[in-house]
């Protein structure tokens, strides 16, 4: 038994001299810029990878790399974290499974001079420099009128499939609706009645055809809810009233591939990916070679998606949903 | 004369062959010989790949990723080691994390906090011994149950929210490292912990009465072995230890939710069942567990380090678990097989 240790030991010795050979400088090697998302195997993480490789390529002097737990934990995430900070990498975008439990080891990633921040499911402020978030509910609630309106030509009755009438979200972006068809360029349309599809299929289903029986000149349907913009583009064909009432709505492009395609449902919104992948790649680019130092009212350069200016406690807007219509939907369908 | 000289001679060097032979065989079918070879074989390839693999702060930073599940596998050894099984010890986890954070919203100073943890893992231990020795129960059932009961309750009060208020000071034992150095906390606890069972298990008699529980319940029974008594406290002992843990990572994160520690309790069992331990019990030893520890928590370093995909990780983790189920089944056949060949021979 001894002599086994011995030359255990003398094995595991020659093991480190081989590694102390390999020291490497840093001098000139691509910044490392980590994506690290909620799990593998996700479609639309998937695509946010994408959009870290598109930014990776388009700045040059990046190494885009995508991570995620095999299930959706903060324990998980924290694991990967602890080995990013051993291997020094530049910079880390979190999609958080849990916007408290990540802080200490992002608190020490950052003392490590790591740069931290998060993007579509946030760490609290403190565990990051910036949380980027998608987009907020006066640019969304605006676009889905803007919407409807190019479909039904600025004139006629629109109703709002909503999900439930506590839907915090919903009723944030139902009140900008409002705001926005204030404008005299909708003169002519007029947000008649807001239903509610409790975000069940059959629900808002029967909530869309009541729609259309109750209002006979109803020209448009908007839809701020996924499930709700499936089951109206449903209702819509089955009552064949395809071409005389519009659909929009925020839609999953691998549900919607087919109303869309077909026409019935002529463009619908949805926060992309690509673009959340994209934003954060370059926002810490940004920060890693400090471009901007990420303080609240500084604005960072977004290559394609222009300019975002960071708000309170590092929040930081991208900006209008993506739009997609026939062009376009089968390349993200594919995605998510 | 001549003839017979060389024949002496040819048999001597056969002695010698088969002497090595023997000695490699015995070593490598020494699952302990062989898990130390693997852990030094990989200390050495990720030593080449990355040149971070090999660097004090990180070996030891990397700890806190494993420390905690090994923790889980201490206590483990005794229940799988007579032939039990406790698959609750996770949502034994959330359970006491959430006692832990209910105390601490109530007010509760770190040292009240830490007993409520660790008496209700304790507590959690003793109702699934209860259920397990009182009523005949099968572990594997009272276990499930519990499993879903455990983390049903932190579900069902906590739904979406968490608790995040720790007190000051509380986050040493998760986050903490020995003053003046680079040594976690957590590490150093753990091999105190490790010291401790690893007397019980080879020194004590409690140790021996474990192996032969595991061995045949029935003959432990009638050598006067408490088999009963033995194997409730290992429920309480594996209880009382992941109310250990619970500290350790709610410390650590400085956060309880329902899905805390989520899958923990498959991770622990794999531990235990590569480290030698035999699944339907009587054989093992610490040396092989604590091996085993440090080889799946470097292997998962290594493999971050070096960007693999958590499914390879994974991949790899359910390729050494099949191997160690395998091996000495293997090894034992070959053996048995030699063994009649000599018989037969003779």
């Amino acid at each position: 038994m001894k002599k086994l240790l011995t030359v255990l030991l003398a094995l595991t010795l020659v093991g480190t001299m081989f590694a102390g050979g390999q020291q490497e400088d840093k001098g000139d090697q691509p910044l490392k810029i980590v994506l690290l998302v909620k799990s593998l195997g996700n479609g639309f993480f998937e695509a946010v990878a994408d959009g870290g490789v598109e930014a990776a390529a388009e700045l040059g002097n990046v190494e885009s790399i995508y991570m995620g737990p095999s299930s959706a934990t903060a324990e998980g995430q924290i694991d990967i974290i602890e080995t990013l900070i051993a291997q020094r990498v530049d910079g880390i975008a979190i999609s958080a499974n849990d916007r408290d439990a990540l802080i200490p080891v992002t608190k020490k990633a950052m003392a490590a001079g790591i740069q931290v921040i998060s993007f579509d499911s946030g760490i609290a402020a403190g565990g990051r420099t910036i949380d980027l978030i998608p987009s907020v509910s006066e640019l969304i609630g605006r676009q889905q009128v803007q919407l409807i309106a190019e479909l039904t030509d600025y004139k006629g009755q629109v109703a709002v499939l909503s999900a439930t009438s506590q839907a915090t979200n919903q009723n944030a972006w139902i009140e900008w609706m409002y705001e926005e068809i204030k404008d005299p360029k909708y003169k002519d349309m007029e947000l008649v009645e807001v239903v509610y599809g409790d975000d069940a299929a059959d629900k808002s289903y029967r909530e869309a055809v009541g729609l259309m029986q109750k209002y006979p000149n109803l020209s448009g349907i908007i839809s701020p809810t996924t499930v709700g913009v499936l089951a109206a583009s449903k209702a819509i064909e089955d009552e064949n009233m395809k071409g005389k009432v519009q659909i929009t709505g925020l839609g999953l492009p691998s549900e919607m591939q087919h109303y869309v395609e077909n026409g019935t449902c002529g463009q619908m919104a949805l926060w992309n990916p690509v673009d959340l992948g994209y934003t954060s790649t370059m926002i810490l680019e940004a920060l890693i070679t400090e471009k901007v130092a990420g303080n609240e009212g500084d604005m960072i350069k977004v290559g394609r998606m222009g300019d975002v200016k960071v708000g309170t406690d590092g929040v930081t807007v991208m900006g209008t949903p993506f739009v997609f219509n026939k062009e376009n939907i089968a390349t993200y369908a594919a995605m998510f | 004369m001549e003839t017979n000289k060389t024949l002496a001679n040819e048999s001597r060097l056969v002695d010698e062959n088969k002497g090595l032979k023997n000695k490699i065989i015995t070593l490598v079918t020494r699952w302990e010989g062989m898990l130390a070879l693997i852990l030094i074989g990989m200390v050495i390839v990720f030593s080449n790949i990355t040149p971070y693999f090999l660097d004090y702060f990180n070996l030891m930073n990397a700890t806190f990723t494993f420390m905690e599940k090994a923790i889980l596998a201490l206590p483990m050894i005794f229940v799988i080691l007579s032939g039990d099984i406790d698959i609750s010890v996770a949502a034994i986890i959330a359970l006491s994390s959430f006692a832990m954070g209910f105390g601490s919203s109530m007010g509760l100073g770190t040292g009240e906090i830490i007993i409520i943890g660790v008496i209700v893992g304790g507590l959690a231990g003793a109702f699934n011994g209860l259920f397990i020795i009182k009523f005949g129960i099968p572990p594997i059932a009272v276990t499930l149950a519990s499993l879903s009961l455990f983390r049903g309750i932190s579900q069902a009060i906590l739904e979406d929210q968490a608790f995040t208020k720790y007190p000051e000071g509380f986050s040493y034992f998760g986050q903490g490292y020995i003053k003046g150095t680079l040594i976690p906390f957590e590490l150093v606890f753990f091999l105190i912990l490790a010291a401790g069972f690893a007397y019980v298990l080879h020194k004590t008699s409690y140790g021996r009465k474990l192996y032969a529980i595991g061995n045949s319940p029935t003959a432990a029974r009638f050598s006067g072995v408490q088999v009963d008594r033995i194997r409730f406290t290992n429920f309480v002992l594996n209880g009382l230890f992941a109310g250990v843990v619970a500290v350790l990572l709610t410390s650590r994160i400085g956060s309880t939710r329902p899905n805390i520690a989520q899958g923990w309790e498959l991770e622990a069992i794999t531990l235990v069942v590569l480290g030698g331990v035999s699944i339907t019990g009587g054989k093992g030893n610490i040396v092989g567990v604590l091996l085993s520890i440090f080889l799946i928590g470097y292997l998962k370093f290594g493999m971050g380090l070096i960007n693999m995909s958590a499914k390879v990780m994974i991949i790899t983790t359910g390729f050494l678990l099949i191997l160690a189920v395998l091996l000495p089944v293997i090894m034992d056949s070959v053996k048995k097989a030699n063994k009649l060949r000599y018989q037969r021979r003779s």
